[in-house]
């Protein structure tokens, strides 16, 4: 690299999240003599793991349990880069064009060039309707574990969690440490499949140990989990008063004042869409992920991938697959990088692919019930139900995400179909008789996040 | 009414003093909105559609549920948004659907 004032004016090489993925991408960019941008949402580095809170409450261990270590060297490394970068807190990235991404910062407009751009934007839980998911009292599995580490409040005081995933345990058991009185933990995957995942989790000891620790900590305590469960109802009228449940084909009643849900993780993936990444139908996720290659290269040229934003491979895969992105963007400018240092990030990425195709084996992801009533709530912003995507799908014969975004408006709410696609596509797949991989996505638009309509009209034609 | 939230340890740093529908509440520093309201109260906002009562989801921006009002007519989304001093929060403003 040059120091000129010419090499100065170039594009920068950017990076969009500063969760593990990319604070580990722009650390190693920095390394490289590199200086980055970096844009994150949140005020401080950490992303939604290892997400900081500018009150830190309690100890790191009560924040981030065992892996508080791991959250400590995310948040010093993301110091550094606010220090030594160009790091840009509490901006979002409203749209995105060939080389340009269009910024907005309390409520002020920029643009930004890039001449390469690792897209590291993470993940939210997947939830799939059900009867009562609109209720106060309902919340997403994360957005209760952000509850607790954000800001030191539960949600309650009687919690019920219910999904599936490795989240569920680990949030129950931090639930139930803090002092949360958890009534139940309904796991819709069978615990026939958990054994016959042992084998490969066993590629991660360590993980594995932790994840059966959280379960003997709430066995021992009493909590009762269930599996083979499956959510009926969220019930009350004005706020949830309890669950109903199918456990094992028998349908059971649990009061509780607050309920907690995740049917796997969603990856956010609007940015690659705006940028004409090339999708791929990944069946384990039940997705459309934007494709990569073992770096990390999208499909367009300068374009990047990290994290689980390009896919569910959890935290520590996140830093390394932010690490080996960085490495690729920095081999692509014809910068020297450490072949043996990529060699052993490969292995160590195998290794975690295992483990991570074990989890997908315990946890599958469920489906949304086939036989919902059609007044299901589908979409949560504008309150479509299950029947009007029926009707539509049926009377049109859609088979077409995009085509029944057109007539019903599903995912043309605020969220912007975050919360109600996977649960429209399968619905969608299931009434029409056709694989959920043949019904296409719902594409992204800008805005990708809402913004003030006073702000847009500041935007350039 | 029961609040959906309580704190899992108590504070004692100085409190902030916000209003939610012109009646007083107490916040800490470090609370988001969102926060602040739920440890008082059980909902946010009602649906413009069929005026059902919504309280948050995601709190991690992404889902949009959880958008209130200033009574200046400010919208914010409540789960990424620090209480302030002084706020006077609203669920819906006067003459205003539903």
């Amino acid at each position: 690299m040059t120091a000129s004032p010419k090499a100065e004016a170039a594009p920068p090489m950017v990076v969009v999240g500063a969760g593990p993925a990319g604070v580990r991408a722009a650390q190693t960019l920095l390394r490289h003599g590199v200086r980055p941008v970096i844009i994150d949402e949140a005020p401080l580095p950490g992303g939604q793991i290892y997400r900081q809170s500018p009150a830190p409450r309690g100890s790191a261990r009560q924040r981030y349990g065992f892996e508080h270590k791991r959250a400590a060297a995310i948040h010093a490394a993301g110091a550094r880069l606010r220090e030594q970068a160009d790091y840009r807190a509490r901006t979002a990235v409203w749209n995105a064009a060939p080389g340009r991404l269009d910024l907005v910062r309390d409520g002020e407009l920029d643009s930004l060039p890039y001449a390469r751009l690792l897209i590291a934007t993470g993940a939210t839980d997947r939830v799939l309707p059900f009867p009562g998911w609109v209720l106060p009292g309902v919340f997403s599995l994360g957005g209760a574990q952000i509850a607790l580490k954000g800001q030191h409040c539960l949600l309650g005081p009687r919690i019920v969690f219910a999904g599936t995933g490795p989240l569920l345990y680990l949030v129950a058991y931090q639930y139930a440490r803090a002092g949360g009185q958890v009534q139940a933990v309904l796991d819709s995957a069978p615990l026939s499949r958990q054994a016959g995942a042992l084998p490969a989790l066993m590629n991660q000891p360590g993980m594995l140990a932790k994840g059966l620790y959280y379960l003997g900590w709430l066995r021992a305590r009493g909590v009762p989990m269930h599996h083979s469960a499956s959510l009926a109802a969220a019930l009350g009228a004005a706020r949830v008063e309890g669950v109903r449940a199918r456990i094992g084909g028998a349908e059971r009643t649990i009061a509780c004042d607050a309920l907690a849900v995740g049917h796997g993780l969603r990856s956010e993936t609007q940015l690659a869409d705006l940028l004409d990444c090339a999708f791929g139908f990944d069946a384990a996720q039940r997705a459309w992920l934007p494709q990569r290659d073992a770096d990390g290269r999208s499909s367009v040229v300068g374009v990047y991938l990290a994290g689980d934003g390009a896919g569910i491979g959890g935290a520590i895969q996140a830093e390394l697959s932010g690490e080996r992105g960085a490495l690729a963007m920095l081999a692509d400018s014809g910068i020297d990088i450490d072949r043996a240092r990529l060699r052993r990030l490969e292995r160590r990425q195998a290794a975690l692919s295992r483990f991570r195709q074990g989890l997908d084996r315990a946890f599958p992801l469920p489906s949304v019930d086939r036989d919902c009533d059609d007044s299901l709530i589908v979409c949560r912003c504008e309150e479509i139900r299950a029947g009007e995507l029926r009707a539509a799908a049926a009377q049109y014969a859609i088979d077409d995400l995009n085509r029944l975004k057109a007539l019903t408006r599903i995912g043309m709410g605020l969220c912007q179909g975050r919360m109600c696609q996977g649960g429209a596509a399968e619905l969608l797949a299931d009434c029409r008789g056709i694989p959920l991989s043949a019904i296409g996505r719902l594409r992204s638009q800008a805005p990708i996040k809402p913004m003030p309509l006073s702000t847009l009209g500041e935007a350039r034609p | 009414m029961k609040p959906l939230l309580r704190r899992a340890a108590p504070l004692d740093a100085p409190a902030l003093r916000l209003t939610w529908n012109g009646q007083p509440i107490a916040a800490q520093p470090g609370d988001t909105v969102l926060t602040a309201l739920l440890l008082s109260g059980e909902r946010l906002r009602t649906t413009l559609g069929t005026g059902a009562p919504r309280a948050g989801f995601c709190l991690m921006g992404a889902c949009q549920d959880c958008w209130v009002q200033c009574a200046d007519g400010r919208r914010l989304r409540a789960c990424s948004t620090l209480a302030e001093e002084g706020m006077a929060l609203v669920d819906s403003l006067p003459g205003e659907c539903p």
